[in-house]
């Protein structure tokens, strides 16, 4: 898919490359382009598009087998070799995907930082915290030596964790969950990225602690202007995060739009599903209208919709064609034939962040 | 008035850990003194973070593990005072259902032989009527009847709860106690087991003690609802009352935790520190050392549970000032 | 750290003293020293008298008490074959095992070790089989057909080596082979699972998310992890080192202490035997002792306490 400028600034523009005049710095920052991953044979991600702007916050929303976190796994050449990955994968222009592994670990912690669920589980548990930050400041940074202890001071102090001097010769196991959590995303701004992807950061944490998690990530986003991308199954932690939201379902994207238009005018059924799935803890009690059947098998998809066997507004072409993600109104896409009142356009039409 | 299903009166739960290889035992309260009652039919809720007792708390109830001090009363029996048979039989009224249903179900075992075993261990009914009525009890949980000769690794996460489910209920408990049972499920299963659980509940006069962190669906669940920390209740009442409302600091740093689709994450109440090892629990109300509206007599004193005047009991120093207790 | 040593420093007396108790109780009850020494047909009398002049007489919590005694005093008894003093024929036989040992656990380690690794690294691949299946054959193939085996192509078939004996450097290649391969095999298959496991888990792709090459991911943070459960089998085969050669040692004629084992046992000698026996257990345990001291020098998690609250 082609990503364009709005139609506001002038006309569809396309986006601009390295080789561009320096002061047009393209908006967008990481483009993936029809992005598939099979394991096995398997395929578990159909064809994914999207794109990151600078500074924006992007929250991916999905149940399991949704293909949220192989995405970012497959865009950032962490999954392991048997997987076949197939798209594009455009850094301020630069491949990933198909990238020398020199490059590509220079983007990795320096460019683009990932951090993981079970924070515990996450961190070498022999190595100690401040050498394992060292790594990222003498990789990417180029420090050594008294700089470094310095730096993890810094950063350790910047995400909040107390006595700063004499944690950074501690072992993971010393330290709590939400304070591993902290160590991880100090460890993922050791490198200065542009981008941070936090896959599930604080679904293995208390709520008490997971609500400090995402001051500090929205607190960190404000002061250094870097681009989010915030992974969960949970779609109110999402919102309440992210300014734009991405709905996947088996492997593929369902729905983008603002955190707001999600909740307020949900335009795929699945999404919609999922808001009537979903209990709340205001507004009036009522009955939780759960979607009937479960994900499906990966090896076993439905011809046409994924979402179709589940899907309360089936119709008979929802069986025999997939829907393509086309745009619906100005910065929203939704991949379902309904509803037939508005237009489809092409899939060269504009997208906003 | 009919008496509760299931009376905590003053149950307190310690471990013993040792700290590193080479320290000392130490003990600590994982339940500090908790009273709780459950009427028949009704929903009670536990909520708590990791460290709150609340897990604990349901073993107790159950019987699983013995209280320290304190007693619980089964439909006014004192359990820690019966013997073995009478044990066996009240094993028939109260069951436990858990976080993961892989690991509760027997892997080797199909579904339907699994679901039919606690009519085998507890002799109800006539032997060669168990398997229609464990088939039954499939179809009321939902399962469709294929799934019955299938092994739980062919099932989904949801399906396996539900079978999980169907063995706890096959015996017609009275008090099913059920710790984080849909925690571990995608959002669309989850509503599914929820309404499960609310329908039974209604046509099998089930009372439920829910243990969850998850506020939402206690909410959904739930008439009434206990929020414990570090062992102790610090708050009981109506589940809409203290959810809306919530009148203990650390209720409202709950509530406020959850997200809000929309809602600036500054406005929220967020609590400084972690918390507390209940190895080293700090003196008088254990949650001063986080709390945000803290005075010189939270440090000292450990509040007691207090009556709000609409239904609710907080146990806090600054809500309900003078009562104390050293 | 004192309080875990120290345990284990207990546990390693209890297991010595059984070992030795157990040694003592079934050489007395196997067969008849004044037989195998003297002979089937010496004489009634004067089989009487070995049993009276070695204590054989006594009953046999008598002759355990003696021993227990003597050993507190440093006296492991006389060999009943040549007269002399067990423990320093025991003792003149070690230097010939270890020449033939301590080569063979180098080997064991050169050669197991970056196996497994290389195995795992290359998981299910043709080199990942070819490891694997060279290692069933190197542990499976008992270690007397090997040696066999050996000595028939090196040493008949193409002369190159010695058939036995010591002397000089070609006589120690074939007992050292021999010895080391089924070593070899097995700690390539232990490495492998341990690298496995420790490939899957989480903190390895954080380590490549952070923009490490993979070559200092695995030296730098999955070796580490790796070697704590390897420790445990390098420390099984440095407790061996004495007492694993005793077949080896019969195949190719060698001296050594396994040599004398099995030429005591079979003469009922029973203070070399007993006193064979408690030098492997001592040095068994004291391999382990060290194994363990090493487990909470590597992983840091024992050494320090947890603080992780209860439900």
């Amino acid at each position: 898919m082609v990503v364009c400028v709005p139609i506001a600034c002038g006309g569809p523009v396309r986006a601009a490359t390295s080789q561009q005049t320096q002061d047009a710095k393209p908006p967008e920052l990481l483009t993936i382009e029809d992005l598939t991953v099979a394991f096995d044979g398997v395929q578990v991600l159909r064809g994914i598009d999207l794109s990151l702007a600078r500074g924006e916050a992007l929250g991916i929303v999905g149940e399991s087998g949704s293909g949220k976190s192989v995405t970012w796994l497959a865009a950032l050449g962490l999954l392991p070799d048997t997987a076949r990955i197939s798209g594009r994968v455009r850094l301020e222009g630069k491949d990933l995907l198909n990238a020398p592994a020199r490059d590509l670990d220079a983007i990795r912690g320096g460019r683009v930082a990932m951090i993981f669920q079970d924070p515990s589980s996450a961190l070498n548990p022999v190595i100690r915290i401040g050498r394992q930050i060292g790594e990222v400041l003498a990789r990417h940074q180029g420090l050594s030596g008294r700089s470094i202890r310095e730096e993890v001071t810094r950063l350790f102090e910047l995400v909040g964790i107390p006595d700063a001097r004499r944690r950074f010769d501690a072992f993971p196991h010393e330290l709590s969950g939400g304070q591993n959590q902290r160590v991880m995303i100090a460890m993922a701004l050791a490198g200065k990225p542009d981008v941070l992807v936090a896959d599930e950061p604080t679904t293995a944490l208390d709520a008490t602690i997971q609500a400090q998690i995402l001051a500090l990530l929205a607190s960190i986003r404000r002061e250094t202007g870097m681009a989010l991308v915030l992974i969960s199954h949970d779609l109110g932690l999402v919102a309440e995060s992210c300014e734009r939201i991405m709905v996947m379902y088996a492997g593929g994207v369902v729905e983008t739009a603002s955190a707001v238009q999600i909740f307020s005018r949900p335009q795929h059924p699945y999404t919609q599903g999922l808001l009537a799935a979903l209990p709340s803890l205001e507004g009036p009690l009522q009955r939780l209208v759960p979607i009937e059947g479960q994900v499906p098998d990966p090896a076993k998809l439905p011809p046409g919709c994924c979402f179709a066997p589940r899907c309360p507004k089936r119709r008979q072409v929802c069986d025999s064609t997939v829907p393509p993600l086309v745009e619906t109104e100005a910065g929203r896409q939704s991949a379902c034939v309904l509803p037939a009142s508005l237009p489809i356009r092409s899939k060269t039409a504009g997208m906003s962040a | 008035m009919t008496p509760a299903i299931l009376e905590l009166q003053g149950i307190s739960r310690s471990y013993a850990t040792r700290q590193g290889l080479l320290g000392r035992k130490l003990r600590f309260r994982a339940v500090d003194e908790v009273s709780l009652s459950l009427e028949a039919g009704q929903t009670l809720a536990l909520v708590g973070e990791s460290g709150s007792g609340k897990s604990t708390t349901g073993r107790v109830a159950l019987g699983l593990e013995p209280a320290d001090h304190g007693a619980v009363r089964f439909r006014g029996t004192d359990l820690s005072q019966i013997d073995t048979a009478s044990w066996r039989k009240l094993r028939i009224e109260m069951q436990m259902i858990f976080q993961d249903p892989l690991s509760a179900l027997d892997r080797r075992l199909t579904i339907l032989e699994q679901v039919r075993e606690p009519l085998d261990i507890h002799d109800i009914g006539p032997a060669k009527e168990r398997e229609a009525v464990a088939s039954a009890m499939l179809a009321s949980v939902g399962l469709h009847a294929s799934n019955a000769t299938k092994r739980p690794g062919q099932l989904s996460g949801g399906q396996r709860q539900r079978a999980v489910l169907a063995r706890a209920l096959v015996v017609q408990p009275a008090l099913l106690v059920c710790d984080e049972p849909v925690s571990a499920l995608d959002v669309s299963i989850q509503a599914q087991v929820v309404n499960l659980l609310t329908d039974l509940q209604a046509s099998m006069k089930l009372s439920l003690l829910f243990i969850s962190h998850d506020l939402k669906v206690v909410r959904q669940i739930s008439q009434r609802v206990a929020v414990m920390y570090l062992g102790r209740i610090v708050e009981v009442g109506d589940t809409q009352a203290v959810l809306s409302n919530p009148a203990h600091p650390y209720s409202r740093a709950l509530v406020s935790a959850v997200p809000v689709p929309g809602r600036p994450v500054g406005e929220r109440l967020i609590l400084d520190g972690e918390p507390p090892n209940p190895v080293a629990r700090p003196s008088g109300c254990a949650f001063h050392p986080r709390c945000p509206f803290t005075r010189p007599d939270c440090r000292r004193f450990t509040p007691e549970l207090t009556p709000l005047g609409d239904g609710r009991t907080v146990a806090c120093h600054v809500v309900t000032p003078g009562k104390v207790r050293s | 750290m004192l309080r875990y040593l120290l345990i284990r420093v207990l546990r390693a007396f209890i297991t010595i003293s059984l070992v030795v108790t157990f040694a003592f109780i079934v050489l007395r009850m196997s067969g008849d020293p004044a037989v195998s020494i003297m002979g089937d047909d010496a004489s009634a009398a004067a089989m009487e008298a070995f049993r009276r002049e070695w204590g054989l007489d006594q009953s046999i919590w008598m002759q355990y008490f003696l021993y227990i005694a003597a050993i507190c005093h440093g006296d492991f008894g006389q060999s009943m074959r040549g007269g002399g003093s067990a423990l320093e024929l025991v003792l003149s036989r070690v230097p010939a095992t270890v020449m033939l040992t301590l080569p063979a656990l180098l080997l064991k380690v050169a050669i197991g070790i970056p196996a497994g690794i290389y195995a795992a690294l290359h998981r299910d691949r043709t080199i990942d089989q070819g490891v694997m299946v060279a290692a069933v054959a190197g542990y499976t193939i008992p270690s007397f057909v090997l040696g066999l085996v050996l000595v028939q192509i090196f040493a008949i078939w193409v002369p190159m080596l010695p058939t036995g004996g010591t002397g000089s450097l070609p006589h120690l290649i074939l007992p050292v082979v021999t010895l080391g391969v089924g070593g070899a095999a097995i700690l390539a298959r232990f490495v492998r699972s341990a690298m496995l496991e420790v490939l899957g888990q989480p903190y390895i792709r954080t380590a490549s998310a952070k923009g490490i090459p993979w070559a200092v991911v695995v030296r730098g943070h999955a070796l580490p992890n790796a070697a704590i459960p390897t420790v445990t089998i390098i420390g099984f085969m440095v407790g061996n080192l004495i007492a694993g050669s005793v077949v080896t040692e019969s195949v190719f004629s060698w001296p050594g202490v396994g040599n004398l084992l099995v030429v005591s046992v079979a003469a009922r000698d029973l203070a070399v035997v007993q006193c064979i026996l408690l030098f492997v257990a001592v040095t068994m345990v004291l391999s382990n002792l060290v194994v363990d001291f090493l487990y909470g020098v590597l992983d840091p998690r024992l050494s320090s306490g947890n603080s992780t609250a209860g439900n």
